[in-house]
């Protein structure tokens, strides 16, 4: 459903992009995962044509996204991260505007704006003022509107970022049910790693390039069973004595020293038993994607890490979400 | 009201009706300015709420969606101006259907170029604040030598040089030509630059707007 090849993005000096090679299957939900300035969202805007390729080429829905936009247009649903309603109109108008743009009959878009409606359980409020929406049903909207002309893809760009947990999970349950009823295929970007654990395969991406791309249990059992982090006074000293005496290869990160093992429940009682060097705290983790992150780069991508311009964007999002 | 200014329109002009007659076309070109100004605005407003995006994604040209805004435009810049006739017996203008067919079309036409003009604005400006200032600097000297409020004459010759080609000058003039027999332009002149002007910003508003975003 979408191929692309060494996609690269310059803007000036900078690099966003910087040679990406992907693939994604029809009726699968791929997820791109990263820190925010990864190129995600460059990503998206290259296989969306909202943004010209540097270099590379890209093919989605069979179509290359340099010669022929238009028809890759008509094959994607784009959901942004962002709202891009219009909240002087009601529901059922903004799915209207949507069919005229998209090159729907007025027959067409009667029948799509019912169906896309009643999938998202939106019928009652059709008529209502998009202004009066809450933040969990201007995104249901969204979706809904992104499904109107039958694209073949779901473009989604943090579909829930902002959203309560419950609407988050309510949400995730449209876009499954979607892909399991219709075979739509779904290609979402996220820095939320829970969320990463609904798609089939996830690629990690990190200041423009690809680090990771694997099922999401198969990047976790690469990690290894558990992560242990132990805080100590000397974490050089820690590092090597368990090099010597565990054969253990541990890292320096910014809790402590990191190092996976098989089993760390019988492993940290005889490690602290040995009393090798001095331990004040211990964490003890099953393996999550941010693991798998931080292996790869030694950085997490929570949230705090947000710059500036995320954080403002973050509480806009969420005052809007609360009208 | 126009009492003040019409001895002066009497002393200098040709113009046998009442002050208040001849400004009707004036009222009606102000009228157009600001239907077609305000309806420009309308993409600033889309690119904050982020509708705008929503236009650019899909598959569509952008020179439809540019047409589309300024013909819409238009359309309410003319029926607003259309409006203002209603005062026309009060103010001592006589109506034909011939002259109120005139009148419309020359509304329309005057809007397509301020629609384009607005819409060639608004792509570069970021804020409303922006536009607002340009648009100030723009229409105010627009309005003041477009013969809306008192005949040009006596004007040093680099205003009237830009009276020359201020569309709504021109849009005025036809006006007066279509309801009160008054003109201060050749009603040929007066379609060419409108029409010209018409094409020149539709054009520079679609470059500019397949640049945005």
């Amino acid at each position: 459903m979408i191929e692309a090849c060494g996609l690269v993005k310059r803007y000036g000096d900078f690099t966003a992009v910087k040679g990406i090679d992907l693939e994604v299957r029809e009726g699968e939900i791929f997820g791109f995962l990263g820190p925010n300035g990864a190129g995600k969202s460059t990503m998206i805007k290259m296989l969306t044509t909202i943004v010209r390729l540097t270099d590379g080429l890209a093919q989605v829905a069979g179509h290359d996204v340099a010669e022929e936009t238009d028809a890759v247009r008509s094959a994607l649903g784009i959901v942004f991260q962002d709202p891009t309603l219009d909240i002087g109109l009601s529901a059922w108008e903004n799915l209207y505007l949507h069919g005229l743009l998209y090159g729907l009959s007025r027959a067409a878009i009667r029948e799509r704006a019912d169906a896309v409606l009643a999938m998202m359980e939106l019928q009652e409020r059709r008529k209502d003022l998009v202004k009066m929406f809450s933040g969990g049903m201007k995104r249901r909207l969204e979706i809904a509107r992104g499904l109107m002309h039958r694209p073949k893809i779901l473009f989604l760009d943090e579909p829930t970022v902002g959203l309560d947990p419950q609407t988050r999970a309510r949400i995730w349950d449209y876009v499954k049910s979607l892909r399991d009823e219709s075979g739509l295929t779904i290609f979402m970007t996220t820095h939320y790693m829970d969320e990463a654990e609904h798609c089939d395969r996830i690629a990690i991406m990190d200041q423009g390039e690809i680090i990771a791309l694997d099922t999401p249990d198969n990047l976790k059992r690469s990690v290894g069973n558990d992560v242990i982090t132990l805080q100590t006074a000397d974490d050089a000293q820690a590092i090597a004595a368990l090099s010597a005496n565990f054969s253990i290869t541990a890292r320096s990160v910014q809790g402590g020293v990191q190092f996976d093992a098989e089993n760390g429940e019988t492993l940290l009682p005889q490690l602290l038993a040995r009393n090798l060097f001095h331990v004040t705290s211990l964490t003890l983790r099953k393996p999550t994607l941010d693991d798998v992150f931080m292996l790869l780069t030694g950085r997490t991508i929570r949230e705090e890490d947000l710059g500036a311009r995320d954080q403002l964007r973050e509480a806009f999002r969420q005052r809007r979400n609360q009208r | 009201m126009g009492k003040g200014l019409s001895g002066f329109v009497h002393l200098h002009g040709t113009f046998g009706g009442s002050y208040t007659a001849f400004m009707l076309p004036g009222v009606m070109g102000m009228t157009v300015l600001f239907a077609s100004i305000f309806s420009s605005v309308s993409i600033i407003w889309d690119r904050d709420l982020g509708f705008l995006k929503e236009m650019l994604v899909a598959p569509v040209p952008r020179s439809a969606l540019v047409f589309g805004k300024i013909l819409s435009g238009a359309t309410v810049a003319m029926i607003q101006g259309t409006l203002v006739l209603v005062f026309s017996p009060f103010v001592g203008v006589q109506l034909s259907i011939t002259g109120v067919m005139e009148a419309m079309g020359t509304m329309f036409l005057l809007s397509l170029s301020l629609s384009g003009l607005g819409i060639a604005v608004a792509t570069r400006m970021t804020s409303m604040q922006g536009f607002q200032l340009v648009m100030n600097f723009l229409l105010m000297p627009m309005y003041f030598l477009s013969g809306a409020i008192y005949p040009l004459q006596g004007l040093p010759t680099w205003m009237s040089a830009i009276a020359h080609i201020d569309p709504l000058a021109h849009g005025v003039d036809s006006l007066k030509w279509a309801l009160i027999r008054f003109h201060q332009f050749s009603l040929s002149v007066d379609y060419a630059v409108l029409g010209g002007l018409a094409v020149v910003f539709t054009l520079i508003a679609t470059v500019l707007f397949k640049m945005e975003g």
